[in-house]
């Protein structure tokens, strides 16, 4: 039987309270939102808080909606909300690609974009759809609010830039016209973690790429992206021959390692394939065309 | 700490350790043994009960968890002693060999029945993705799905609703 080892309990009314929570508790307090993450490692002891916030009641944390420029996601939106968000299908369909082969539909009613961020597993999903379409992370403390560039979050494997007696509270998605996006993932089973997976959005000014943003996952790419990729791409013609290259480029760039879910080479294979299908298809959609 | 839980439509309080799961809850202190305590890493699905009406794995939430919440259980699912058209169906469809994975199974396809009515074997299948039957007997459990949409007052053949009966005690037991 696996339990995880003892701690103290408290539910948070109100994102001040998580905060003055983990304030008065101090660095071995944690949050916990859907904990289909943290709890599984606590039974394996490989997380052991002292404390545990849960902030499950803030339910005022749970939305998806056009603010702006940009889409607010609350942290506390479930994956399952994600997967069924008509402004998510509006604007970035990368979003119900990825949610459809994160974990199944049970764990989706629990797990949330903040835990999964916040956790910063190297091989989870949304980091690199987050990272791929450059959100902005909406991070509070008592000091107040402050916004961090999803490329700047994550600080490496089950380490990010959320300190201690601060909560992530919202994602900030640009909203960008004339794009398609898409995510492709290949695992070795349905729900399974990535072998690899790759996403990326393309924004077309004619027949050239305007702008572009490309996300990786469980390769041990810097900051889940591969910007000499994009970069490649910046401005050139949108077609077969330069996604191509592109995606030979994060083949190149990204440092997967060997272990049970294959071998090295062969997850540098996978990254080369599915960056350019995730182009191609993202084109198309850029296009109007279905994908 | 007190946690004051509504399972299957009782409210029950008790003075539970923060660290105890809502499994081991539901199967321990209540007695209610029909949740099925599987994989113990969400996977297996063998734990699905309903919290606030979602379908969960009940070995990934801490009971402290649901406090103030409400869940279902298998056994909430019927009424006045008789057998959820779903459970019948599992009768008349041999939805089940070796019975573990059923109490999930069931919480999972009355969830995905209330919602969408009608469902075709696709969306059967992606709806009870995570719940994993090691007898592999996954195209009965579709089949009785199914059953149960085509009969949704539960009605069938009298043989197996009698034989049956006793079944799914035993496989929820």
């Amino acid at each position: 039987m696996q339990v995880p080892a003892p701690f103290q309990y408290e539910r948070a009314s109100s994102v001040d309270d998580a905060i003055a929570l983990l304030e008065r508790h101090g660095p071995e307090a944690r949050v916990i939102a859907g904990g289909h993450s943290l709890l599984p490692m606590m039974k394996l002891r490989l997380a052991r808080p002292e404390t545990l916030v849960d902030i499950n009641g803030l339910t005022d944390l749970s939305y998806v909606r056009v603010e702006g420029d940009a889409i607010a996601i609350g942290a506390m939106t479930r994956h399952a909300e994600l997967l069924d968000s008509a402004v998510l299908a509006e604007h970035y369909r990368i979003f119900a690609d990825a949610e459809r082969v994160i974990a199944d539909p049970i764990v989706r009613n629990r797990g949330t974009i903040g835990g999964s961020l916040c956790q910063a597993d190297p091989s989870e999903d949304l980091s690199a759809v987050c990272s791929a379409l450059r959100v902005t992370a909406v991070v509070r403390s008592a000091a107040g609010t402050r916004q961090v560039p999803i490329r700047e979050f994550h600080l490496g494997p089950y380490e990010s830039v959320v300190g201690d007696g601060e909560i992530l509270v919202e994602v900030r998605v640009p909203i960008r016209t004339g794009i398609g996006s898409a995510y492709e993932k290949v695992e070795r089973r349905a729900g399974d973690w990535a072998v690899a997976a790759a996403g990326v959005f393309v924004q077309l000014d004619g027949g050239n790429v305007a702008d572009v943003g490309i996300g990786m996952t469980a390769v041990g790419a810097q900051h889940f992206t591969c910007t000499e990729a994009e970069e490649l791409l910046r401005g050139g013609p949108a077609g077969a021959e330069q996604f191509a290259a592109a995606a030979a480029v994060c083949a190149r760039a990204c440092s997967p390692q060997s272990d049970q879910r294959g071998p090295e080479d062969y997850k540098r294979h996978l990254v080369g394939v599915l960056t350019g299908r995730a182009l191609t298809r993202a084109a198309v959609r850029a296009r109007g065309g279905n994908a | 700490m007190n946690v004051t839980v509504t399972v299957n439509g009782q409210e029950t309080t008790h003075d539970v350790e923060p660290r105890l799961l809502l499994v081991h809850y539901l199967r321990d202190v209540l007695g209610l043994t029909g949740t099925h305590w599987g994989c113990d890493t969400s996977n297996c699905g063998a734990c699905t009960v309903w919290l606030d009406g979602l379908p969960t794995k009940s070995c990934t939430c801490l009971a402290v968890m649901a406090d103030g919440h409400e869940v279902t259980t298998v056994e909430g699912l019927g009424e006045d002693g008789a057998l959820d058209p779903l459970q019948q169906g599992f009768v008349e469809q041999h939805g089940l060999q070796c019975g573990f994975c059923t109490p999930g199974m069931l919480l999972t396809g009355r969830w995905l029945l209330n919602h969408d009515p009608d469902p075709d074997e696709a969306t059967i299948r992606l709806a009870i993705s995570g719940n994993i039957c090691r007898c592999t007997g996954y195209e009965n459990i579709v089949r009785a799905v199914r059953w149960a949409a085509e009969h949704p007052d539960g009605s069938g053949s009298g043989d197996g609703a009698a034989a049956g009966a006793d079944i799914t005690q035993e496989a929820t037991a």
